[in-house]
């Protein structure tokens, strides 16, 4: 088994809020990320799947086709985007980076047959990432 | 849905690698440079992983809040700035960079109880890196 990471680069902003949280809870619980106007990162994503090496190509996947699937399902739909208004998956549920990384993998997950989804692993920012590997 | 946060932090401190039960020529020859007794310092890179269900109210593993405060409190204000080999901790045991990660590692599982702490990484240099998870096995 070999494990190929694949990374791209978006830049989307999102806040914290949760409408049954009063508004003072809203802001003890999310604080600055709570402002409702938003606030952005440079969000660096890595995409890691796993599979056997193809004796005919010496590939575990074809990066250009992943790259291809992570571009459309993912750069596309997020990059330079309000996450929480413009992303239908943050409709109802708030755009924190775990939040984010499970619903990548979930995009990704269906779209991707060329080889097995092993991680999803979002930067916010250098000091911050989450990984999400399918776990219910 | 279950996932992983890693939070990276730096702090910088000095040590000397040095075993009062070797022999002067076995600490030369064991840890080289690292031996000179007055201490060499690093800045130190640790990234602390989280794990647990993501709270479907805060869309959170567990509040940044509490794991910045509890990792500032207890790790960075202990060891940053700090010559490691005077430290309670390492009285008994070399500071090396594997000693400091298991640690970190137990003040973490001991105190912090926000989260289920999963690993602890340590920068000593950008060569060279340690991982520990209490004795289990690390997931990559």
């Amino acid at each position: 088994m070999v494990y190929l990471t694949r990374k791209a680069e978006f830049s989307a902003s999102h806040y914290y809020h949760n409408p049954e949280f009063t508004p003072e809870e809203n802001q003890r619980i999310f604080g600055k990320c709570n402002n409702p106007h938003g606030h952005g990162h440079n969000y660096t994503l890595e995409v890691t799947v796993k599979g056997k090496v193809d004796q005919r190509s010496g590939f575990v996947v074809d990066l250009k086709e992943l790259k291809e699937i992570m571009n459309r399902e993912v750069i596309d739909a997020m990059d330079h985007r309000f996450l929480n208004k413009e992303v239908a998956d943050f409709k109802d549920r708030i755009p924190t980076t775990e939040n984010l990384a499970i619903s990548i993998w979930l995009r990704l997950k269906s779209k991707l047959n060329l080889a097995e989804l092993h991680r999803v692993r979002v930067y916010e920012t250098p000091d911050l990432f989450v990984d999400y590997y399918g776990e219910a | 849905m279950k996932a992983y946060l890693t939070r990276r932090y730096w702090f910088s401190a000095s040590h000397r690698l040095h075993n009062d039960a070797m022999s002067a020529e076995e600490n030369q020859t064991v840890y080289g440079k690292c031996n000179n007794p007055h201490g060499h310092g690093h800045n130190y890179s640790l990234e602390v992983t989280v794990t647990g269900q993501v709270d479907p109210r805060t869309g959170m593993v567990c509040n940044l809040v509490d794991l910045d405060g509890f990792v500032h409190e207890k790790i960075l204000e202990r060891f940053g700035h700090q010559n490691l080999n005077t430290l309670e901790e390492f009285q008994g045991t070399v500071p090396t960079t594997e000693n400091l990660c298991v640690e970190v590692y137990g003040v973490l599982q001991k105190g912090f109880h926000h989260a289920q702490v999963d690993k602890v990484r340590v920068e000593e240099t950008m060569l060279n890196s340690f991982e520990y998870a209490g004795g289990g096995d690390i997931r990559y």
